[in-house]
């Protein structure tokens, strides 16, 4: 986990995630599950590349049920993303991140992209 | 052009971590790609108990991670991408990722094969909304429920019993009378209270609860033709799998099911491309054979690297 995956909680989903100012790509995962271990290099690449543009952060589901339960998650991983409040994509299967990326993107436009100076470069 | 390897293996399974250590070891400096898949089937596994050397079992996706990390020790180099396209019939061989692309001179095929699909409709958009290939996976988020787990080897078996941990009840139901389950797995889950049989029956509907979610099946009787309709939220489908070989078709001679037919250990019908695990291999489909495979497609690799055929020589 690099430090551009934020870690997302039962306790601070209704301000980082539902209330935040941008998109946020939630990965919703547990220390039991082999597959979410083979998307984590995926989604740590992707927080580097969409550093400004979209918050991306995992959750426990085994710490913070409430979350998974409410949005009727019944598989894992489970990558949520919200855009004002609203979940406007949910991908449940293991996906290349090519593929993630084109998903992002349509709700990613260049305009929403205010802070583009601090958009990494493309990790080699 | 970047350099030609001595050899890529397409595959992080244990086939492919152990052609990987054989290989580092033989100080070929092996590229491996892990592929979407990376660590292969027992990713998806609990408690591995027939690995020898681990009297205890140990968790599968923990002897992934052993394996990986002892290939890595003697230099293997892995990465966490997926081959989109090979290019077996040139030399040097083509291996490309979305990113980049590979040259090698011998590549070792360890791709390993996917849990098979019912084929019905609805079963692909509801993965994750109620169907499910990975018990261990999904099975926590079916506390107090009734679901189902399809078929009749020991995966469904296993997966039919370890779900008992969550579920309140697990129908099982498997199109054959007989089930082809090896005789403990058949006692463990005969012996658990909380499974219900629906044997000489198939799944001819999955149903949708409106939302997209799974709300039942409906399930024929092969013998009286009597349809029942089973309401549960969760379908685990455990009816065995099918080979990684799509990348090859059309290059590398396949069986009537897919599989890469290997002759003379670990070769393929293309000089210098070895096949190693479940890719090449319907039968013993085990951790530890497929293990062993894989330091036989290394070894021949290695024997194949010192005697390159003249005509193929790149270098």
């Amino acid at each position: 986990m690099n430090e551009h995956v934020q870690t997302f909680t039962d306790n601070n989903f209704e301000t980082d995630v539902l209330k935040a100012g941008k998109p946020v790509l939630v990965d919703l995962w547990a220390p039991w599950c082999g597959p979410c271990k083979r998307l984590e290099p995926t989604v740590d690449a992707l927080a580097a590349e969409y550093l400004g543009k979209i918050t991306i952060g995992k959750m426990n589901v085994d710490e913070n049920p409430d979350v998974s339960f409410k949005y009727q998650v019944r598989g894992i991983p489970t990558l949520l993303l919200f855009k004002d409040g609203q979940v406007v994509e949910s991908i449940v299967v293991l996906a290349h991140k090519e593929d993630l990326k084109k998903v992002i993107d349509k709700h990613v436009g260049a305009t929403q992209a205010d802070d583009l100076q601090n958009v990494t470069a493309k990790p080699a | 052009m970047a350099d030609i390897r001595n050899v890529i293996v397409i595959g992080s399974g244990p086939a492919g971590l152990t052609a990987a250590l054989y290989t580092a070891r033989a100080n070929l400096q092996p590229l491996v790609i892990e592929g979407l898949e990376a660590g292969g089937q027992l990713m998806l596994t609990t408690e591995v108990e027939n690995f020898p050397g681990f009297r205890d079992g140990i968790l599968g996706p923990k002897l992934m991670e052993e394996m990986r990390a002892q290939a890595a020790r003697f230099g293997a180099d892995l990465v966490h991408d997926n081959v989109t396209r090979v290019d077996l019939c040139t030399q040097p061989l083509l291996v490309r990722t979305p990113d980049a692309e590979y040259r090698a001179k011998s590549v070792i095929i360890a791709t390993g094969a996917s849990a098979k699909l019912l084929g019905l409709p609805g079963e692909r958009t509801m993965m994750g909304r109620g169907v499910s290939t990975c018990a261990t996976c999904d099975g926590y988020f079916f506390r107090g429920h009734d679901i189902a787990v399809i078929g009749g080897g020991d995966s469904a078996m296993e997966e039919a019993v370890f779900l008992t941990r969550f579920a309140s009840k697990v129908t099982l139901v498997h199109r054959r009378d007989g089930l082809r389950a090896s005789k403990i797995m058949q006692d463990k889950a005969h012996a658990n209270p909380k499974i219900e049989w629906m044997l000489d029956s198939q799944v001819e509907e999955i149903m949708d609860d409106g939302k997209g979610a799974v709300k039942g099946i409906g399930v024929r009787h092969n013998r009286t033709q009597v349809r029942t309709d089973v309401p549960v939220t969760g379908v685990f489908v455990a009816i065995g799998h099918t080979p990684n070989t799509s990348l090859f078709r059309g290059q590398l001679e396949l069986d009537a099911n897919g599989y890469v037919i290997t002759h003379d250990g670990s070769k393929t019908s293309i000089a210098g491309v070895f096949a190693c695990g479940d890719v090449q291999d319907h039968i013993y489909r085990q951790a530890v054979t497929a293990a062993g495979s894989g330091c036989m497609a290394a070894l021949d690799a290695e024997r194949y690297l010192d005697h390159v055929p003249e005509h193929l020589q790149t270098v």
